[in-house]
Formats: structure tokens, C-alpha cells, sequence
């Protein structure tokens, strides 16, 4: 018998997907669609008003191009926000590829039995189903005035007081980013390294390749889908993201995120969505350059 | 492979066990301070040892917030995702070895469900139900609109934006799951007169059981702790995390770190309870399953 047998008796495959399909209708594609008309929209102190108006994305960067061609050039803030998000996703992103990268090469190539690296694999994971809130507050006796690292930095002589940069900063921001999300490029890399033929890590052994070269030709190429594939995770979380900045910038930082949440807060929805569609342009224009480095479908 | 450690293997050794001590401090950290005695602080050193703070948390909850009613908001939602989590990713699982119209186009929507970020689908849905609420409040007979205020809630908004984060999870692992299943016991199954729902209940779900558990664990904790997609969509009662959020520069006693402590154990008995059923399931699986064909050859 063939798949067709399964097709013939029993519920039709349309009807086993329905559901799901109903749910991304519902919740995802039709809101998305709702945010670009609204940001479309018009609005005044009391209501939303059905339009056709750039007004809400020309508002957003209103006064950046004067500002920036000026005698004295300089940022609005629209554009500050964006550049501080985009600097720290770089920084986060650069972070968690390196160490992402090289924890799934210790657990891929230098850990020889499979039950040791399932259970190296569990233990990495296991943090990523607890709350993320809870994983940030519990920087705070780390990083706080008081703490820890605060009071061996002191007691050791390294600083005369305590440094105050290490809660509520931009370094506490990109802590917790690294320690939320660099499982997210784990399991994609280890994904990918583990489908590479150990025969030919023996082969570039034989043909005298060193160490290095074996790893800048034949593993990273080959890791290459798990590298993308982790790197859109990361990166899009993080631009997105306003929970984290809030949290560990002690809402002193400005992220695009934020500055949305703010105006759902303010029921400012049109400008809200405006920047909504900018934030989700930028992340595809992101995307679509990982994906210029590799071609995903032509890799899987 | 080649005898004996490379010196790169300690070296990453190392490496890898400060990344672990790097994830795991921190939890480790506020459980300890957690159990301080009633003068202890936000920071180390311990005072005393205590379930003061644990009491406190019990009797009097957070300062303006109503923890427990959120808590239980929290528990129930993740557990309606968790079912429904399971329920709709294994139906899609099956739809996904036959074909069908639009199989392609539902993919790239679910894959794109997880690339979107999680302000943007808030705010969508916020928007979705906002301007519901309008034209209910405008246009539906009056015995629809008196008394009417909003449709968004746990179970409407708030289900649906942690659905869009679950489901993408839940659909990928089921296809994970289906690439290795032998659709030969499906055959068998057939060959000896079995019914589809016969096949499904006696034969499939056994043997993907365990599988099918880890998409139940992704359902609830990944419910359990949202906030960013919940944000805007959430209506009037927050859940935990979103409360939690709020308090995180407020509450200047332990009894944060307590709840913390309560959270994480709440997640690690989900985890620990979902890692025994797979483990049970297993064993049931080798010990029912061992016999068969046994006498055969």
C-alpha cells in the first residue's frame, strides 16, 4: 500500500490541518494584517479613524533629515532608538555566535559518547523552560551595587567602590540577552554539526590539514545552515524585544520595542503600528541578508 | 578517531563548564537567597536561614498585586495551551504526510510565526480585537452591545498570541518525530483490518507517545513564562510573568526572590514530570513491544 491507501479512508488531510491553519489565520496573519492598514490610519485624541495617510510613519522620523543635514549634525531620537537597537542586537548577536558556536563544537566533535552528549545537551536546555523574567532578576544580588561581583571586585583591590555600569546598563542588558538566547544558536549548530560525516574530518586529518584549517573548511561551511538558521533567531528577538531592555536597563534604555509598548500604553495604535511595520521591514531586511550568505533550501 | 585528548578539548572542557555555571548561578543564586532569615537583604552576605520570606509570600502576596489570582491565571492558560498545543500540532503533524492544498503556504506562515517579533504580533492582535470591541460597541443589536466591553481575555487574545508561539514549536518537533516513525507498523496495522482511528489510537500514538509528551513540555513552560507576544493582547488580568515584570524594580525585599524560587520549581516539576512520563513511556514501549516477532524467528 502506498501513502495514497492513508489518503482514501480516514479524515483528509485538509481537515487534520484545519485547525492549526485557523488559529495562524486568526492570530497571525489577519493582525498582521490589521497593523499595516492601521498604521495607514488616522487618529485623533479620541479615536482611530479609518484613512489613507503616511502621517504616522512621516511623524515617526519627523525632523530627522533636517537634524541630520544641519550645520551641526545629529541624531532624532526615532533614529537613536533604531541605532541603539541595531548596536545592541550586533553586539548580542556576535556574542552568542561565537559561544554558541563553540560550546556545539565541544558537544558535536570532543564529546565521545552519545549519552554524555544528550545529557550535556539537557543541561544547556533545561534553563530555556524556566521563566525568563526569573533568569533576569536573579542578576540583581550578581550585578546590583551590592553585589557579588561588586563586592569581589572591591575586596580584591580591582576597583577602590563599587562599579555602578554593571545593573541597569547596557553591558546588563547584553548579559541577560547572552545568557537568555545563546541556546538558540546551540541547538540549530549542533543540529547541523552533528549531520557532518566524521569521515571527512579523518579525510582533511589524512590530506594534513591543521586543526584550524579543518574548522575554516570543512566545519563552518557545513555548520553553515545551523549558523543562519540561529542567527535569525537571535536577531530578530532581540530587535524585537522590550522585556529584557526594560528589565535589565532599569527602563532607562530606549528600544524600538519599548518605545511600541509605550505607545499601546499611550493607545496611540496608529503611530504604534507604524513603527510596528518599520520594526518588522528592518528584521526581514536582516534576515534576507543572512540568507544572501547562504542558500538555505540549496544547503538542507 | 585519533587516540588520546587533544589539549583543545580541555581547554573547551573548561569553556563549557563556565558556560554552565554562567546559566545555572543565577537561579542558584536567588534560591539561596530565597531561604534567607526575616532581616535578609538583596544581596549576599545570608542572613540566617529561613522560610520567612516563603510565609510572607503566602500570607501577604506582593505589595498592589494580586499574585496568586495571576498565578492561577498563569497555570490554566498553560495548561489549555498545552493541550491544545498537542492536540492541534499532532493533527497538523498527520495532515503533513499526506498532501494537501496549501500545505506549502501553511509551512512558510508557521516558520514566519516564529521569525516575526513577538511586539509585532501583540500589537496585531491587540489591534484585531480593539477594533472588534468597536464595532460591537457601534453596530451589533443592542442585546449584544449593552453591557459589552471587550472580547479580549485569557482565553480569547491571551490563548491565541501564546498559541502562534507554541504551535511553531510543536509543529516542527512533530515533523521531526514523523521523519523517523517506520510507516510500516501503519501497514500492518492495515493489513490486518485495523480502522484509521484503530491505527491512531493502538498503533501510532504509542509509539510516538514519548515524543509527543516533549511537545506537551514545549506547550506549557513556553506558556508558562510568556509576556512579550501577551503584552498587548492580554485584556485586564495579567498573567504571572507579566506581573513579575512589572514588580521587578518595585519589590525591594526577598520575597521577589521567593516567588522566583516558587516559578522555577513549578517549571522543573513540569519538566521533571514530563521527562518521567517519556522515560515511563519508553520502558512500557520495550517491555510491550519486545515480545512481538520474538516467536517468530
Amino acid at each position: 500500500m502506498t501513502a495514497k491507501g492513508i489518503t482514501e479512508r480516514g479524515v483528509p488531510a485538509w481537515a487534520q490541518a484545519l485547525p492549526l491553519a485557523g488559529v495562524f489565520a486568526l492570530f497571525f496573519v489577519v493582525p498582521l494584517v490589521l497593523t499595516v492598514m492601521v498604521s495607514l490610519w488616522n487618529y485623533n485624541a479620541y479615536e482611530i479613524v479609518p484613512d489613507i495617510t503616511a502621517r504616522n510613519y512621516w511623524e515617526a522620523f519627523e525632523g530627522c533629515a533636517n537634524r541630520l543635514l544641519s550645520a551641526t549634525p545629529e541624531l532624532c531620537t526615532t533614529l537613536k532608538t533604531y541605532l541603539t537597537t541595531l548596536r545592541i542586537c550586533l553586539t548580542v548577536w556576535l556574542i552568542t555566535l561565537a559561544l554558541g558556536f563553540t560550546i556545539a563544537y565541544f558537544l558535536a566533535f570532543h564529546v565521545r559518547s552519545l549519552t554524555v552528549q544528550i545529557v550535556l545537551f539537557l543541561i544547556c536546555t533545561i534553563p530555556f523552560w524556566t521563566s525568563n523574567v526569573i533568569r533576569m532578576i536573579s542578576w540583581i544580588p550578581l550585578l546590583g551595587r551590592n553585589g557579588l561581583v561588586n563586592q569581589a571586585l572591591v575586596t580584591t583591590g580591582l576597583a577602590g567602590e563599587p562599579v555602578e555600569w554593571l545593573l541597569f546598563s547596557d553591558f546588563a542588558v547584553i548579559v541577560a540577552f547572552v545568557h537568555l538566547y545563546t541556546l538558540f544558536m546551540i541547538v540549530p549548530i549542533f543540529n547541523s554539526m552533528m549531520r557532518i560525516d566524521r569521515a571527512l574530518l579523518e579525510a582533511a586529518y589524512d590530506a594534513g590539514a591543521s586543526g584550524w584549517q579543518t574548522l575554516s573548511n570543512v566545519v563552518i561551511p557545513l555548520a553553515k545552515p545551523g549558523i543562519v538558521i540561529g542567527s535569525i533567531f537571535v536577531l530578530t528577538i532581540v530587535m524585537g524585544d522590550f522585556v529584557t531592555v526594560g528589565v535589565m536597563g532599569g527602563q532607562q534604555i530606549a528600544s524600538v520595542g519599548k518605545m511600541i509598548n509605550t505607545q499601546m500604553g499611550n493607545l496611540q495604535f496608529p503611530p504604534a503600528a507604524a513603527h510596528a511595520v518599520v520594526l518588522l521591514a528592518s528584521v526581514l531586511v536582516l534576515i534576507w541578508g543572512l540568507t544572501r550568505l547562504v542558500d538555505i533550501r540549496k544547503e538542507l | 578517531m585519533r587516540e588520546g585528548r587533544p589539549a583543545a578539548f580541555y581547554a573547551l572542557a573548561a569553556l563549557f563548564a563556565l558556560f554552565v555555571l554562567f546559566l545555572y548561578g543565577p537561579m542558584i543564586t536567588i534560591v539561596l537567597l530565597s531561604f534567607q532569615g526575616p532581616e535578609g537583604g538583596l544581596t549576599f552576605p545570608l542572613h540566617g536561614v529561613s522560610t520567612h520570606w516563603f510565609r510572607k509570600l503566602w500570607n501577604d502576596g506582593l505589595p498592589n498585586v494580586d499574585i496568586w489570582s495571576a498565578f492561577a491565571r498563569s497555570a490554566w492558560l498553560g495548561l489549555v495551551v498545552m493541550v491544545l498545543t498537542v492536540v492541534l500540532s499532532l493533527l497538523a503533524g498527520l495532515a503533513y504526510r499526506k498532501r494537501f492544498a496549501g500545505s506549502d503556504a501553511l509551512f512558510y506562515v508557521v516558520v514566519a510565526s516564529l521569525i516575526v517579533p513577538s511586539i509585532v504580533v501583540s500589537l496585531g492582535i491587540g489591534l484585531e480585537f480593539r477594533l472588534v470591541d468597536d464595532a460591537v460597541k457601534k453596530h451589533a443589536p443592542a442585546f449584544l452591545s449593552d453591557g459589552y466591553d471587550t472580547a479580549m481575555g485569557l482565553f480569547s487574545s491571551a490563548l491565541g498570541a501564546h498559541l502562534t508561539w507554541t504551535l511553531p514549536f510543536g509543529l516542527l518537533i512533530m515533523f521531526a518525530i514523523f521523519n523517523r516513525f517506520d510507516p510500516r507498523y501503519e501497514e500492518a496495522a492495515r493489513d490486518l483490518g485495523a480502522t484509521p482511528w484503530q491505527t491512531l489510537w493502538h498503533v501510532v500514538l504509542p509509539i510516538i507517545g514519548p515524543s509527543v509528551v516533549g511537545v506537551g513540555l514545549f506547550g506549557f513552560t513556553l506558556s508558562w513564562d510568556e509576556i512579550a507576544r501577551t503584552s498587548q493582547a492580554i485584556g485586564y488580568h495579567n498573567t504571572l510573568p507579566l506581573e513579575l515584570q512589572g514588580q521587578t524594580t518595585t519589590v525591594t525585599t526577598p520575597v521577589i526572590y521567593a516567588l522566583g524560587t516558587l516559578t522555577t520549581a513549578v517549571s522543573f516539576a513540569v519538566i521533571a514530570v514530563a521527562l518521567t512520563a517519556m522515560l515511563t513511556l519508553r520502558r512500557r514501549q520495550a517491555r510491550l513491544g519486545s515480545a512481538a516477532g520474538k516467536g517468530l524467528l
